[in-house]
């Protein structure tokens, strides 16, 4: 495949329909919705996570929505059930925001387990999943980098598994890229390496080793300057990307010249 | 009649519909979900959904998040 190839062909299907972006980005932690906006434009990214919380009533009632400055009708809107420790809140949680947005199906499921590590708690993330996909949700689902789970969520029928580089906000990057790798080769729908990212690097391994794609928020709200950390992702996604297409050399342990030996002259 | 909205009490005529409890918070032209003791109440059916006495509303909205 040539690199205009690439760049016209290569797509990221979720739920029947098409991204260019292999980014997939939050939308939380910015200092402002100034600064939400445009670090979201330099990253590219076509799907956004939003959070589902209590209306402000009579605070402020003409602060900006985050759904104004990132409208449904440019942004697949991704709604997350961040914050539920249970099946039924998280199911609740979803349930409210297919509402919210007018009858859309698509959802990221996390349910946590702990909150010093943020961990999923897999067994209720299994059965909220399995609630959500007989309901008609698209759900793509945030996991542990287990294998064994990952392939069971998959065959419930989740339309994306996503599961962790390291910790939510912990900018550890993979720390486990050989269970990753295993996640990849196993599965027949997408899967996208879902918090722990801390910089470009980071997200270009996961896409080296093969994800779909990468979902980030505090890699680029807490870096120096989230503007260009956002561009620097979008970067490091691409590049990803087409190196794992291009498909690397094989590492040796030791040197191969570069230069032809035939026609030296002394 | 006595109801408990996003938490805190709130007090609405007697019989009133959700309907009604929009109206009054103004919230035409935003964006929101309604839920209603943990069961979602949709939109199509706010003119017809009579609170009653007790009830838990939470009225939700999407915010920044990962």
């Amino acid at each position: 495949m040539s690199q205009e190839d690439n760049q016209t062909n290569d797509r990221l299907l979720i739920a029947g329909r098409e991204y260019r972006s292999r980014l997939l980005v939050g939308t939380g932690k910015y200092k402002d919705m100034d600064e939400t906006a445009r670090a979201i434009e330099a990253s590219g990214a076509e799907i956004v996570t939003v959070a589902v919380r209590r209306t402000n009533l009579g605070q402020n009632p003409g602060e900006p929505n985050i759904l104004d400055v990132l409208s449904p009708e440019r942004y697949t809107i991704l709604p997350n059930t961040a914050g539920c420790y249970d099946a039924e809140t998280a199911v609740r949680t979803c349930k409210l925001a297919r509402e919210l947005l007018d009858g859309h199906t698509l959802v990221k499921l996390e349910v946590l387990g702990d909150e010093k590590t943020l961990f999923p708690d897999v067994m209720a993330t299994i059965e909220a999943a399995k609630v959500l996909v007989e309901d008609g949700f698209d759900v793509m689902v945030y996991t542990n980098d287990d294998p064994i789970v990952a392939r069971e969520l998959e065959s419930i029928g989740c339309v994306a598994v996503m599961p962790l580089a390291a910790p939510i906000g912990s900018g550890l990057g993979i720390r486990n890229p050989l269970n990753i790798l295993t996640i990849v080769e196993n599965a027949k729908v997408p899967v996208l390496v879902d918090a722990g990212v801390g910089t470009a690097s980071d997200a270009a391994e996961a896409m080296e080793l093969g994800c779909d794609g990468v979902l980030m928020n505090t890699a680029i709200a807490a870096a120096r300057d989230p503007v260009l950390m956002a561009s620097a992702m979008r970067k490091g996604i691409e590049a990803g990307r087409e190196a794992f297409l291009a498909g690397r050399m094989p590492a040796k342990r030791f040197a191969s010249a570069s230069s032809p030996i035939e026609g030296l002259f002394f | 009649m006595h109801i408990l909205l996003n938490g805190e009490p709130m007090e609405i005529a007697e019989g009133a519909l959700m309907s009604d409890l929009v109206e009054q918070l103004a919230l035409g032209g935003q964006r929101f979900a309604i839920e209603v003791n943990a069961e979602l109440v949709p939109r199509s059916r706010f003119a017809e959904h009579r609170l009653e006495p007790d009830d838990k509303v939470e009225i939700i909205q999407a915010v920044g998040g990962g």
